[in-house]
């Protein structure tokens, strides 16, 4: 089982170094065989690993590697630790990181760097299994900064393209507001419990309960402190509301790694630790209460702008976007296994959505924007199936009441367990984030159908050059997309008893906070039918609406658009956020950094400093220079007069 | 009228002025530089026969064919050097020749 562990862990590694150093010595081929074998590899012991820890006795495996830091009390091991929390994110990182690995392989078969996107792929792989599976707070840190150096190199992969390199830098520098507030956070845990070990943080949670800081002359409670600094890392790394404007440009990066990271993996890695993390953010009801807040609103807000963007990636994205939103007021409401739950079901049909895009892209020859789309069904037919489970499993499709609590696609499950959850909570926030998820729930089917109907139904809109060699994705590029739709469909049924129904506590274990689970899961079996229903009645109404639109009567957008005008432009703008960063934060700093550069380094460093001193000195040899005219005469002149000088001394003062 | 040692000094020391005046005063030719650095060598050798005969002490004339044939010497490589100078660049005109200059 040790052995199982750090294979999972480290064959992501060892591929990625082959492929990436050796690439030059191997070529293309066997680049694409050694990381799609290892992480193959890797998703079949996580299988393995899921099955032991989730249904076995044995709930929590700590694999020690090496000492890192041993510094006074302060220390840090590298260490594994895979509980079911792990698990579940082992079975989702390998798997559908795996899954991408083999459809790179057909959509990037044309790129000129194979070897270098499959090395960076499998780079980010290793990184976030060392999120995941770390045992303590700094080495979550280091595979939390690690994935998002992979996002960095990912998103900048096409550098050629001055787009992704801002796109790039944004996510990198965005992310580094939220990581100062993780670092801050993890050093106020550490200062409170002199630990950064999860087991002793957890057991010492209760006493940090009681802290206080002092902070400005003011008393502050500590623990809550802590948490809301560490949910400034959460809401950066899964680009909640307010820190979320890097995602939808992480779009400029080829489309498997929206797939991997920008959708199933890393952009959940803050859900991920708010659940971590869970026994301390149950004890901050204050800290919890934000991360409800914000989550719903960032679920709500992303829809808005979904409903009106063109490009497909984007709808995606910022579909992303919300359902993170979703997660979070679930983790919020101390609901952490149905936010587990979604972010594993999520994973699944959103890499399936991004991969399907992905093949519609290829499809059309790298057309992204759904106006230049339509009626691609008749090209792709099977991409185009695949979409619909993905669409619907988002939707949150299913039929209530048979068989139990119903039958449904993996949406249908997790989304309705965190709007229960969220309306069984019985608190204020609780209330707003259910109905702020509904309206997100009507919201999500109406732009998700909208894309399926913009790109597959009606008649294509774009140049027929591109439309007469559209053509059906190779097998490489389908068969991972039949593997993720199997999760969309399957993921759901399956796995709800585990996550959230009867057998939860066996399946769980102690691996995230008990109490606030065994609660809230209690309170979602108590709450009303017609709570249960409301969401998948919004998400009918959303596509029937959808249909309305953009099949039935395709005048209909352009007359509400006209009707709304300015709520349109509002949500079209993405709500401003690029415009006013650019104006609060963007345009500050680089009349700063023009001041520093003008002033600072022009005038002051190069007029007076080292470069000035050096160009007095450049002048004073100037004029010193003009005595060499270069005339014979003129040397033996002065030769002369200097002889004459000393004859004179001699004379007169040396007797 | 006896010719003694006063005589001769003043004719060397003449000579040497003229020279010395010839490099200065000269804006035209190196070879009349040349001619003029010949002329103090010259003025040289006259006070040391001259001191040489007067003190009764043959070294200063062993000197003087000493000073004598480095001076052949010198105007031998000087002439050269100027004959190659004259190749490289069409002129030995003193205004023309500050390659030195700094």
């Amino acid at each position: 089982m040790d052995l199982a562990i750090k294979l999972i862990v480290l064959l992501p590694l060892l591929a990625a170094a082959i492929a990436g150093l050796f690439c030059r010595v191997i070529g293309d081929r066997p680049a694409q065989i050694v990381t799609c074998a290892a992480l193959l590899i890797a998703a079949a012991l996580s299988i393995l690993v899921f099955v032991t820890i989730g249904f076995g006795h044995e709930k929590m495996f700590v694999v020690p590697i090496a000492s890192w830091i041993n510094s006074g009390t302060l220390e840090v091991a590298w260490s594994l630790r895979v509980d079911t929390l792990t698990a579940v994110m082992l079975i989702v990182v390998t798997g559908v990181s795996s899954m991408v690995h083999v459809y790179s392989v057909g959509y990037m078969a044309e790129d000129p760097s194979i070897p270098r996107f499959m090395a960076y792929l499998s780079l980010f792989t290793f990184f976030m299994l060392m999120l995941v599976t770390s045992d303590n707070l700094v080495q979550l840190f280091f595979g939390w900064e690690g994935v998002g150096l992979a996002s960095y190199l990912l998103i900048g992969f096409w550098y050629d393209r001055p787009s992704a390199n801002a796109a790039a830098i944004k996510a990198f520098v965005v992310n580094r507001v939220g990581d100062f507030g993780f670092a801050l956070g993890i050093f106020a845990v550490w200062m409170l419990s002199g630990s950064v070990g999860f087991d002793d943080i957890f057991a010492k949670a209760p006493q940090m309960a009681a802290g206080h800081f002092m902070f400005l002359g003011k008393q502050v409670p500590a623990l809550e402190t802590a948490c809301l600094l560490l949910f400034v890392g959460a809401m950066g790394k899964s680009a909640q509301l307010g820190l979320h404007t890097w995602l939808p440009d992480a779009m400029e990066g080829p489309t498997p790694v929206s797939a991997l990271i920008h959708a199933a993996t890393m952009v959940t890695a803050g859900v991920f630790m708010v659940c971590r993390l869970s026994p301390l953010f149950e004890m901050a009801p204050l800290a919890s209460s934000v991360v409800t807040l914000v989550g719903a609103a960032t679920a709500f807000f992303a829809a808005t702008i979904g409903l009106t963007q063109f490009d497909i990636k984007r709808v995606v994205a910022y579909s992303t976007c919300s359902q993170l939103g979703y997660m979070f007021f679930a983790a919020g409401v101390g609901a952490y296994s149905a936010a587990m739950f979604h972010l594993m079901t999520h994973a699944f049909f959103k890499a399936l959505l991004f991969l399907g895009s992905g093949s519609v892209i290829n499809c059309l020859h790298h057309e992204q924007d759904m106006r230049q789309m339509g009626g691609v069904k008749e090209k792709a037919p099977q991409t185009f199936i695949l979409m619909w489970i993905g669409t619907l499993a988002l939707s949150g499709i299913g039929v209530p009441f048979i068989m139990g609590h119903g039958v449904g696609f993996a949406g249908f499950y997790s989304k309705d367990a965190i709007l229960e959850a969220a309306y069984g909570a019985h608190s204020t926030v609780g209330e707003i984030a259910y109905w702020l998820g509904v309206i997100g729930a009507f919201m999500t089917a109406f732009y998700s159908t909208r894309l399926m109907f913009l790109t597959f139904y009606g008649t294509y809109r774009g140049d027929h050059h591109t439309w007469d060699h559209a053509h059906e994705s190779p097998p490489v590029m389908l068969i991972p997309l039949y593997v993720l739709a199997a999760g969309a469909l399957l993921a759901g049924a399956v796995a709800a008893g585990w996550f959230v129904g009867e057998d939860w506590e066996h399946f769980w274990g102690t691996a995230i906070a008990v109490k606030a689970t065994e609660h809230i899961i209690h309170a979602m079996h108590e709450v009303d039918t017609w709570v249960k229903l409301l969401p998948l009645v919004a998400a009918v109404s959303g596509i029937a609406l959808s249909y309305y639109y953009y099949v039935v009567n395709p005048e209909m957008p352009a007359k509400t658009i006209r009707a709304f005008k300015p709520l349109y432009t509002l949500f079209y703008n993405k709500w401003y956020f690029d415009e006013l960063y650019d104006a609060m934060f963007v345009q500050p700093a680089l009349a700063i950094g023009r001041v520093f550069w003008k002033k600072g380094d022009g005038a002051t460093i190069d007029g007076l400093g080292p470069d000035g001193i050096a160009a007095r000195a450049n002048d004073i040899a100037g004029v010193l220079s003009r005595f060499q005219s270069g005339y014979l005469y003129h040397y033996a002149f002065v030769m002369l007069i200097g002889v004459a000088a000393l004859v004179s001394y001699f004379m007169l003062f040396v007797r | 009228m006896v010719i003694g040692l006063e005589h001769y000094l003043t004719v060397a020391g003449v000579l040497f002025t003229l020279g010395i005046l010839g490099i200065f005063l000269n804006r035209k030719n190196v070879i009349v530089i040349l001619m003029c650095v010949e002329l103090m060598l010259l003025a040289v050798n006259i006070n040391l026969v001259a001191f040489s005969v007067y003190q009764g002490n043959v070294t200063g004339q062993v000197f003087a064919m000493l000073v004598l044939t480095v001076a052949a010497a010198e105007a031998a490589i000087g002439l050269a050097i100027l004959v190659v100078y004259f190749r490289n660049r069409g002129t030995v005109e003193v205004e023309d020749i500050n390659a030195m200059k700094g």
